[in-house]
C-alpha cells in the first residue's frame, strides 16, 4: 500500500515540457510553467459561456449542485404540502381540505420526500463530493450524471404539473393493487404516479453506476481500500444498494402500468392476480430504500464528527462493516411491513429477528461515534450541532424501530401515527438532521463562502424544537388509536390536542426552513470568505481552492494516510504528466490504488438532454397510448446514437490504440513497466 | 465567532422532560386505545409493549447521558478549530475505549434478545386462541363500510348485519376477514392488533373481551377516499344478552304498524332503496350496501360516523355526498312528507 512516487507518474509529459520550453525566462519559470498549465486545464474542463454551455455541461461539481438546488425545492415543495395537512389535522373535522385533495396531498408528499428529495439529494451530495474527496477531476461517465439530472428534473415538472391540474396521484406513495388498480383508479393519476417512479429511478441508477466506478476506479494514487473516507465508503454502500434495490420497484411499477395501460391482471385477484404480489416487490425495494437515504447521512455524520472533534473517527473499520452490514440486511426486512397480511407464524419469527438485528451495527455506529466525541475536543460548530440533534432524534427512532420488529406490537402500531412518528424520526432525525449538518458543512467548498453561524444556530433550534413538537405527540396518538392517512377524525376520538400540538410544531418546522433559506441567499453573496479550509478539516476536497476549479486539482493529489490531509507532508508527491490539453483523469488499481492507465472523460454534450427529453415525452405518451413506447424509442435512438457518435480520429485526446503507438511510446511505456 | 457560540450543549437536557412526558400521558384510558386493553390478545400485546418502553427508554436515557458526558467533559479552553487534528490518539485510552463499545454492543444483543423471546412468547399467546369451535363471524370490508355476517352451521340460522359486532364476554371468536375489493385493515386496539382484508385471500383474527363494553374499531390499511370514516364498534356484552340481541338480529323485520311506518314502507320499495339494501321480509333484498332489516338497533351509522338519531339519519338519506363525500350512496330527494314517513319505518326496524 506504499505510495512510492515514481509509480506515481504515468510517463506523459509532452503537454507540460512542450510549454515549458517556450516560456519567457526572466519571470521564474516555475510559476509560469504553474500558470500556463492552470489556464490550460481551465480551457479544457471549463464549460463553455451562456445558456448553451450550461445545457451540454458534463462537469460534476454544476450538476451536483444543480441536482441539490432542485432536490432542495421539491424538499420545500413537499414539506408546504406536509404544513397543509397538519393545518387540516389541528382540529376535529376541518373542513380546509376535502377528502379527495388531501388524499392527493399526502401521495404527493410522501411521493416527493420519498422520490424528489431524500435519494436524489444523497446521489447529488455523491455526485457533487466523490469525485472531490477521492481526488480526481470529474465523475466516471460525466454525461450519464447529466443525463442522470434532467430526467430527474423532468419527471419532478411532470408530476408537479399534473398535481396543479388536479391529476395528482391519490393512492399513496406506496400504490398498493387493486386500490391502485384500473377498476377502483380510473383516469389518469396512477399512471402518472407509475411512469414518476420510472423517471427518477432511472435517474438514481445512472448516479449510482458513476457512483461505483468513480470509487473503484479514480481514486487517488493512495488511497487504497483502507483508506477511503467515511462518506465515500456511505456512498459506495448506498449506490450498490440503489443498483440492487431499483430494478424491483421498477418490475412493480411496469406491471402495474401493464394492468392499467394493457389490461393485463398480475395485480387481479379475479384473474389468477395477487395483490400481495405487489406488496413484496414494492416493500423489496422500499425497505432497502428507507437505509439508501439513511447511509448517505452516516457519511455526513462521520466527516461533520471528524473534522470537529480535531480527531480521527474512532472505529473506522467497525464503521466500514457496519454500513455494510446495514446494506445487506436491510434487504431482509421487506416482510416487516407486511405483518398485518396474516403470514405463516415462521415467516414472521424469521422477519422479526432480522429487523432486530439491524439495531446492531446501527448500535456499533452510535457508539463509536459517541467514543469519538468523548476523546475528541468538540467544537461546537452548526455542523455539529446538526449531528447532536441526530443523536437525540435518531436513537429514538431506532429504539421505536425496535418496538416495531415484533409482530405483536406491530400489529397494534402498524398504520398509525406512532408509525408515522417513527419514520420521520429516523428519517429526519436519521437523514435530514445530518443533511442539512452537510449543507452547513460544505456550503463554503461549494461557493466559496461560510453560511452565517447565528443564523445556523436559530435554524437548528427551531428545527429542532419543531420537529419534536411536531412528531413526538404522534406516538401518542398512535397509542390512542389513530390510523394514518386520515383526512379527518370525529371530536370523539379525543385526538384533537395533540394534534394542535403537532400542526404548532409543523409551523415551528417551517420557519426554521425559512431561516436556513434566508441564510443560504445572505451568506452566498455576502457570507465571510471561506479559504480552502475553513474547518482544519481531513479529507481532500479541502485540499484545493473553494469554489474548487473546473478541473478539481492543479495536480491529482497523492494520499499518504487515511486522513489525506492531516497526514500530508510538505513534500508530499503529485501525480504529473497528465495531459492538461485533453480531460484526462488517472485509473488507479480498485484496492490498492496504485497507478494502472489514463483514460479520457468525455467532453460537453448536449445528447444527454435529448435523451431524457425523449425518454420523457415517451413516458408522459404512455400514460395514455402504449404506442407512445413505439414512437418514442426513434427519438431517443437518435439521441442516444449521437451520444455515443464517435469523435474524428485525428484529435488529440483520442487514445491510441496500443497497436499503433509509436516506437517512442512504446520505449516509455516498457520503460515504466519496469 | 467562536465566542459566540459557547452555549449550544444544554438541548439535550431536554430529553429527560420528553420521557416523563411519556410516562405521564402514555397510560391513558379510551375506547380506542392500545394501552387500554379489554382482552388476552391485546392484553398480552400492551404488557410487551411496556416491557420494551421500559427498556427502551432506558437505554436512551443512558445513551443521552454518555454522549453529554462526551461533550461537557472537555475543558472549554482548548475549542479552538485552529487546533491540530490530534491525529494518534492515546492508544491506552482507545483500548478502553473499545472494551467499552464491544460491551455496550454485546448489552445491545442481549437486549435485543430478551425482546426477541418476548416477541415470540407473545405470538404464541395470539394464536393459542384459534379453536374451531370459536364463534364465527365473517367480516367483508367494502368502500367503506364493513359488512358482518354470523356464520352457522344451519343456514337459516347465519345473518348480516354492519358496522356493528357483538360478541359475547369470556368467549373467543374467529373472524374470517376478506374483502370484495381494496384492502382494508380490521383494528380494535382494546381488543387485538389488526388483521388485512384482502381481496382473494382470507384471513384469520381471533380475540376475546373479558371486559363488558363497547369498543371502536377503524380501518387501518388506506383504502381510497374515505378511509378516514370507515368505523364501527365491537359490542362485547353478557352472553345471555348477546344470545338475546342473535335471536333479534335473525329475525325477519318487523312489519309496519302505524299508518306512517306503512306508508315509509311503501317510500323505501318504490324508491332506489332497493337497489342496494336488504331489508329482510319485505321485497328488499339486494346486498351491496348494509342490511337494514335492524337498522335501529345499531348505535351508528354511516360505518361508525355519526350517531344513530332521526335528524342524522334524515340529513343523511337526503345527502350522504354532504356528509360523507364519495361514498357510494346517491342523494335522496324526497318530499319532507315522505322522508319523515321513512324515517319512521326505519326507526321502527328494531
Amino acid at each position: 500500500m506504499k505510495a512510492e512516487e515514481n509509480t506515481m507518474q504515468p510517463d506523459q509529459m509532452s503537454a507540460t515540457t512542450s510549454a515549458a520550453s517556450t516560456t519567457a525566462q526572466a519571470v521564474p519559470a516555475v510559476s509560469l510553467i504553474e500558470d500556463q498549465e492552470r489556464a490550460e486545464l481551465e480551457r479544457t474542463w471549463s464549460d463553455e459561456p451562456g445558456l448553451w454551455g450550461w445545457l451540454r455541461s458534463v462537469d460534476h461539481k454544476s450538476i451536483g449542485k444543480r441536482y441539490i438546488v432542485t432536490a432542495f425545492v421539491f424538499f420545500v415543495l413537499g414539506g408546504l404540502l406536509a404544513l397543509l395537512m397538519r393545518l387540516q389535522l389541528a382540529r376535529p373535522e376541518n373542513t380546509l381540505l376535502g377528502p379527495d385533495l388531501y388524499n392527493q396531498i399526502f401521495t404527493m408528499h410522501g411521493t416527493t420526500m420519498m422520490f424528489l428529495f431524500a435519494i436524489p439529494v444523497m446521489e447529488a451530495m455523491g455526485i457533487y463530493l466523490v469525485p472531490l474527496m477521492v481526488g480526481t477531476r470529474n465523475i466516471a461517465f460525466p454525461r450519464l450524471a447529466a443525463f442522470s439530472y434532467w430526467i430527474y428534473l423532468f419527471g419532478g415538472i411532470t408530476l408537479y404539473v399534473f398535481f396543479f391540474l388536479n391529476i395528482g396521484p391519490d393512492t399513496g406513495w406506496f400504490s398498493y393493487v387493486p386500490l391502485a388498480g384500473p377498476e377502483f383508479s380510473p383516469g389518469k393519476r396512477v399512471d402518472i404516479w407509475s411512469q414518476l417512479i420510472n423517471f427518477t429511478e432511472i435517474a438514481a441508477l445512472a448516479a449510482s453506476i458513476e457512483l461505483i466506478v468513480t470509487v473503484f476506479k479514480l481514486r487517488a494514487p493512495g488511497m487504497s481500500i483502507n483508506r477511503i473516507p467515511l462518506f465515500v465508503w456511505a456512498m459506495l454502500v448506498m449506490s450498490f444498494m440503489v443498483v440492487f434495490a431499483m430494478p424491483a420497484v421498477m418490475t412493480s411499477s411496469l406491471f402495474l402500468t401493464l394492468d392499467r395501460l394493457v389490461g393485463m391482471h398480475f395485480f387481479n385477484p379475479a384473474e389468477g392476480g395477487d395483490p400481495l404480489l405487489w406488496q413484496h416487490l414494492f416493500w423489496f425495494f422500499g425497505h432497502p430504500e428507507v437505509y439508501i437515504i439513511f447511509i448517505p447521512a452516516l457519511g455526513f455524520v462521520s466527516s461533520i464528527i471528524q473534522t470537529f472533534t480535531r480527531r480521527p473517527n474512532f472505529g473506522y473499520t467497525a464503521l466500514v462493516l457496519s454500513m455494510i452490514a446495514i446494506g445487506f440486511i436491510g434487504f431482509g426486512l421487506w416482510v416487516h411491513h407486511m405483518f398485518a397480511t396474516g403470514l405463516p407464524q415462521l415467516g414472521e419469527s424469521f422477519f422479526t429477528a432480522a429487523t432486530m438485528m439491524i439495531a446492531i451495527p446501527s448500535g456499533v455506529q452510535i457508539f463509536c461515534w459517541i467514543a469519538t466525541l468523548w476523546s475528541g475536543r468538540p467544537q461546537f460548530k452548526t455542523p455539529l450541532l446538526f449531528v447532536l440533534g441526530f443523536f437525540f432524534i435518531f436513537v429514538l427512532g431506532g429504539l421505536s424501530g425496535v418496538m416495531q420488529a415484533s409482530v405483536p406490537v406491530n400489529l397494534q402500531v402498524h398504520d398509525t401515527f406512532f408509525v408515522v412518528a417513527h419514520f420521520h424520526y429516523v428519517l429526519i432525525g436519521g437523514a435530514v438532521f445530518p443533511l442539512f449538518g452537510a449543507f452547513y458543512y460544505w456550503f463554503p467548498k461549494m461557493t466559496g463562502r461560510m453560511l452565517g453561524e447565528r443564523l445556523g444556530r436559530w435554524n437548528f433550534a427551531l428545527l429542532f424544537v419543531g420537529f419534536n413538537l411536531t412528531f413526538f405527540p404522534m406516538h401518542q396518538l398512535g397509542l390512542q388509536g389513530m390510523p394514518r392517512r386520515v383526512y379527518t377524525y370525529l371530536p370523539g376520538t379525543g385526538w384533537g390536542k395533540l394534534n394542535l400540538i403537532a400542526t404548532a410544531g409543523g409551523v415551528v418546522m417551517t420557519l426554521g426552513i425559512a431561516l436556513f433559506i434566508v441564510n443560504v441567499l445572505w451568506s452566498r453573496k455576502r457570507g465571510r470568505v471561506a479559504g480552502d479550509n475553513p474547518w482544519g478539516a481531513d479529507t481532500l476536497e479541502w485540499g484545493t481552492s473553494s469554489p474548487p476549479p473546473s478541473y478539481n486539482f492543479e495536480h491529482l493529489p497523492v494520499v499518504q494516510g487515511r486522513e489525506a490531509l492531516w497526514a500530508r507532508t510538505d513534500d508530499a508527491p503529485v501525480v504529473t504528466g497528465l495531459k492538461t490539453d485533453c480531460r484526462d483523469v488517472l485509473l488507479t488499481k480498485t484496492f490498492d490504488a496504485e497507478p494502472d492507465n489514463t483514460m479520457t472523460l468525455p467532453s460537453p454534450s448536449i445528447w444527454p438532454i435529448g435523451v431524457a427529453f425523449s425518454a420523457a415525452v415517451a413516458f408522459i405518451g404512455s400514460c395514455f397510448t402504449p404506442w407512445a413506447v413505439v414512437w418514442g424509442a426513434i427519438p431517443a435512438f437518435i439521441s442516444l446514437v449521437g451520444w455515443g457518435w464517435p469523435k474524428p480520429k485525428d484529435e488529440k485526446c483520442d487514445l491510441t490504440p496500443v497497436d499503433e503507438w509509436s516506437e517512442e511510446e512504446r520505449r516509455k511505456e516498457a520503460s515504466r513497466a519496469q | 465567532m467562536s465566542a459566540r457560540g459557547r452555549r449550544p450543549r444544554h438541548h439535550a437536557l431536554a430529553c429527560p422532560a420528553f420521557v416523563f412526558y411519556a410516562l405521564a400521558t402514555a397510560g391513558c384510558t379510551g375506547s380506542q386505545s392500545i394501552l387500554n386493553p379489554a382482552g388476552p390478545n391485546a392484553g398480552n400485546v400492551s404488557r410487551l409493549w411496556w416491557l420494551m418502553f421500559y427498556v427502551c427508554a432506558g437505554v436512551f436515557l443512558l445513551v443521552i447521558a454518555f454522549l453529554t458526558a462526551a461533550l461537557v467533559r472537555t475543558p472549554r479552553k482548548t475549542n479552538k478549530l485552529a487546533h491540530a487534528p490530534d491525529t494518534e490518539p492515546d492508544a491506552r485510552r482507545e483500548r478502553r475505549m473499545r472494551g467499552v463499545v464491544t460491551g455496550a454492543v454485546v448489552s445491545t444483543v442481549i437486549i435485543l434478545f430478551v425482546f426477541l423471546v418476548a416477541s415470540f412468547i407473545t405470538s404464541r399467546s395470539l394464536y393459542a386462541l384459534a379453536d374451531p369451535n370459536n364463534l364465527r363471524i365473517k367480516v367483508n370490508g367494502q368502500q367503506w363500510w364493513w359488512q358482518v355476517e354470523y356464520e352457522n352451521d344451519v343456514a337459516s340460522q347465519t345473518f348480516r348485519t354492519a358496522n356493528e359486532i357483538h360478541i359475547p364476554v369470556g368467549q373467543t371468536v374467529t373472524l374470517r376477514l376478506t374483502s370484495s375489493d381494496v384492502i382494508h385493515s380490521f383494528w380494535v386496539p382494546n381488543l387485538a392488533g389488526k388483521r388485512d382484508l384482502i381481496p382473494g385471500h382470507e384471513t384469520t383474527l381471533w380475540l376475546r373481551a373479558d371486559t363488558p363494553g363497547t369498543y371502536r374499531g377503524q380501518c387501518a390499511e388506506y383504502c381510497g377516499l374515505q378511509h378516514a370514516h370507515m368505523a364501527f364498534v365491537v359490542v362485547a356484552e353478557p352472553a345471555e344478552q348477546f344470545n338475546a340481541w342473535m335471536e333479534a338480529q335473525r329475525r325477519p323485520a318487523v312489519a309496519p304498524v302505524s299508518a306512517e311506518q306503512q306508508r315509509g314502507q311503501q317510500v323505501f320499495l318504490a324508491s332506489p332503496c332497493i337497489m342496494c339494501h336488504t331489508i329482510r321480509g319485505t321485497d328488499a333484498g339486494a346486498s351491496v350496501a348494509p342490511d337494514l332489516t335492524h337498522l335501529a338497533s345499531r348505535q351508528t351509522i354511516a360505518a361508525g360516523m355519526l350517531p344513530n338519531t332521526r335528524g342524522h339519519l334524515g340529513g343523511w338519506i337526503s345527502n350522504p355526498q354532504e356528509l360523507k363525500p364519495g361514498n357510494r350512496m346517491p342523494p335522496n330527494p324526497l318530499s319532507p312528507e315522505d322522508l319523515q314517513a321513512l324515517l319512521s319505518y326505519l326507526e321502527s326496524l328494531k
